[in-house]
């Protein structure tokens, strides 16, 4: 039987993603705050809303911290209390679950989930120094492992083992690629090939820069309800059936196996579980593809194929739009960009859209249920959301 | 009576370093080898803790070469980074240091090896990595 309710979406926002020179966190929130109030008519911003829980990842990059009040003070939402969520870059999947949470307690019933980065007023060298605070600082950073590091040592153990190649990495990029090019609010809006992707210079061996995500600013939110009250906001909300958290180890090192990610599958098996659902009835996901080899572990961690046919998946088309289960049909971190905090909104944006029919070109026709599934570090932490529609 | 053991911390693990030796903490209730070193056992939550030293030999698990660096390493970049799994089962992620990038493999034998200079910056701790056997 598929799982009742927890709570439901009844208007989503996303800002442009990209490079927005002259804009910081603050004003980026507020751009994907005004769409989401702007979509709901019937809400009253200011006396609807109780609560605010936004994913930030890093202070570093604009020297600020203290961002809940802060983004809740220029979306127009102060005294509301506003708590801002810290779990790398699954900081705004976690705001989601922790918003759900809110309203299953009884405490609230309309809460606002975001979440937001800039990142692209810094160097590649500062970005990749701060994103690396999310990976162990004594045994990772200071023997100078990067993320992209981290990454590549789960590809170069998952083609050791199973022989997953390099051009299978590649398809992922250009499957997401294609997908951002019908994302008028992607970052990158550019077709790519095989032969490019594995001619770009290398970022860590096996990974090139077409195997990772996009340095992006950008930010997202959902105005989550209580169920019995969506109808009031909209005739067609999208209802979170299941939610699944769980956490592991910072250092990819001292995991059992280099080639899953355990906080993946434990998180994805609670929200099936939650959901009544199996994999086979999904019908489009999100997933956290900040490496092509992440999105190819993914496939095999949430069930939609056996461990190590990750590669074979995409090489035989079944994850593009058309096949079987389209993945990343918003063009994934990989092309729509991973401004970190945002990601995990972002990606429940975009279910939003396709469970609405509202992702116009890139639509996945009929779409009625769908996942989001947003990965903290290098898997320490791991947020699986099943959504259907009305 | 033996003097009290260092507190089963990061920073004695690299004073150790310093001293050119890898050492891990063991669970006297139930054997569990903790490295790195944590104050309570991860599987029986026991604070009976003892120091023991590993052996620093092992085979390559995995490894990466890494042309981005991070700010503090660019001077270095290339280089290559892997996880070695040491013969007690234990892994331990490191520099991998005197093997040209077209001979690094998976399963190779590597030994680790240490470098006592500190930065005076914090956290001031020495390094260790890994070479051929």
């Amino acid at each position: 039987m598929v799982g009742k309710p927890l709570v439901s979406i009844v208007s989503a926002g996303l800002s442009k993603f990209g490079r927005l020179d002259g804009m910081y966190c603050r004003e980026i929130f507020a751009e994907a705050v005004k769409e989401a109030f702007e979509k709901c008519p019937n809400l009253d911003p200011v006396k609807d809303i109780e609560a605010l829980f936004v994913g930030h990842m890093g202070e570093a990059y604009e020297h600020q911290g203290h961002t809940g009040p802060t983004l809740a003070d220029w979306a127009g939402m102060l005294p509301k209390p506003a708590v801002r969520i810290e779990s790398a870059c699954a900081s705004s999947g976690i705001a989601l679950r922790t918003g759900i949470l809110a309203i299953l307690s009884g405490l609230h019933k309309i809460v606002i989930v975001g979440g937001v980065e800039k990142m692209t007023h810094r160097t590649t060298a500062e970005v990749t120094e701060f994103l690396a605070m999310a990976s162990d600082l004594p045994f990772e950073q200071w023997h100078g492992i990067t993320f992209p590091g981290l990454y590549a040592l789960m590809a170069t153990a998952h083609m050791h083992e199973y022989g997953t190649t390099e051009e299978q990495m590649a398809q992922v990029a250009v499957k997401n690629h294609h997908n951002g090019t019908l994302n008028p609010k992607a970052h990158m809006q550019k077709e790519i090939t095989v032969e490019k992707a594995m001619a770009s210079k290398v970022v860590a061996w096996p990974l090139k820069l077409y195997d990772c995500s996009l340095i992006t600013d950008g930010a997202s939110c959902l105005i989550l309800t209580h169920p019995d009250l969506a109808k009031k906001f909209t005739d067609s909300p999208v209802h979170i059936i299941g939610s699944g958290q769980a956490s592991d180890t910072i250092g990819l090192y001292e995991r059992e196996k280099l080639t899953t990610l355990r906080a993946a599958r434990l998180a994805g098996q609670e929200a099936y579980k939650m959901a009544g659902l199996e994999p086979k009835d999904l019908d489009v996901a999100e997933i956290h593809d900040c490496f092509t080899i992440a999105e190819i572990i993914a496939y095999e961690d949430l069930g939609l194929c056996s461990s190590g046919k990750g590669g074979s998946l995409v090489e035989e088309g079944t994850t593009e739009l058309g096949g079987n289960i389209p993945i990343n049909p918003s063009g994934g971190l990989k092309s729509k960009g991973h401004p970190v905090g945002a990601t995990g909104t972002a990606q429940a944006y975009e279910i939003y859209l396709q469970l609405t029919e509202q992702a116009e070109e890139r639509q996945v026709k009929g779409a009625e249920i769908g996942l989001s599934h947003n990965v903290g570090g290098s898997g320490a932490t791991a947020g699986v959301h099943i959504y259907r529609r009305e | 009576m033996s003097e009290k053991p260092p507190p089963f911390t990061v920073s004695s693990f690299y004073k150790f370093v310093s001293e050119k030796k890898l050492m891990a903490a063991k669970c006297d209730k139930c054997g569990t080898i903790l490295l790195p070193p944590k104050p309570m056992c991860t599987k029986c939550l026991s604070t009976n803790l003892e120091w023991i030293e590993l052996e620093g030999v092992g085979k390559l698990l995995s490894y990466t070469i890494i042309y981005v660096a991070p700010v503090q390493f660019q001077s270095l970049a290339p280089y290559i980074v892997g996880i070695v799994e040491l013969k007690s089962g234990l892994r331990l992620p490191g520099m991998i240091r005197g093997v040209e990038q077209e001979e690094i493999r998976v399963g190779m034998d590597l030994k680790i090896d240490f470098d006592t200079s500190v930065s005076s910056q914090w956290p001031a701790w020495p390094r260790y990595f890994f070479r051929p056997l």
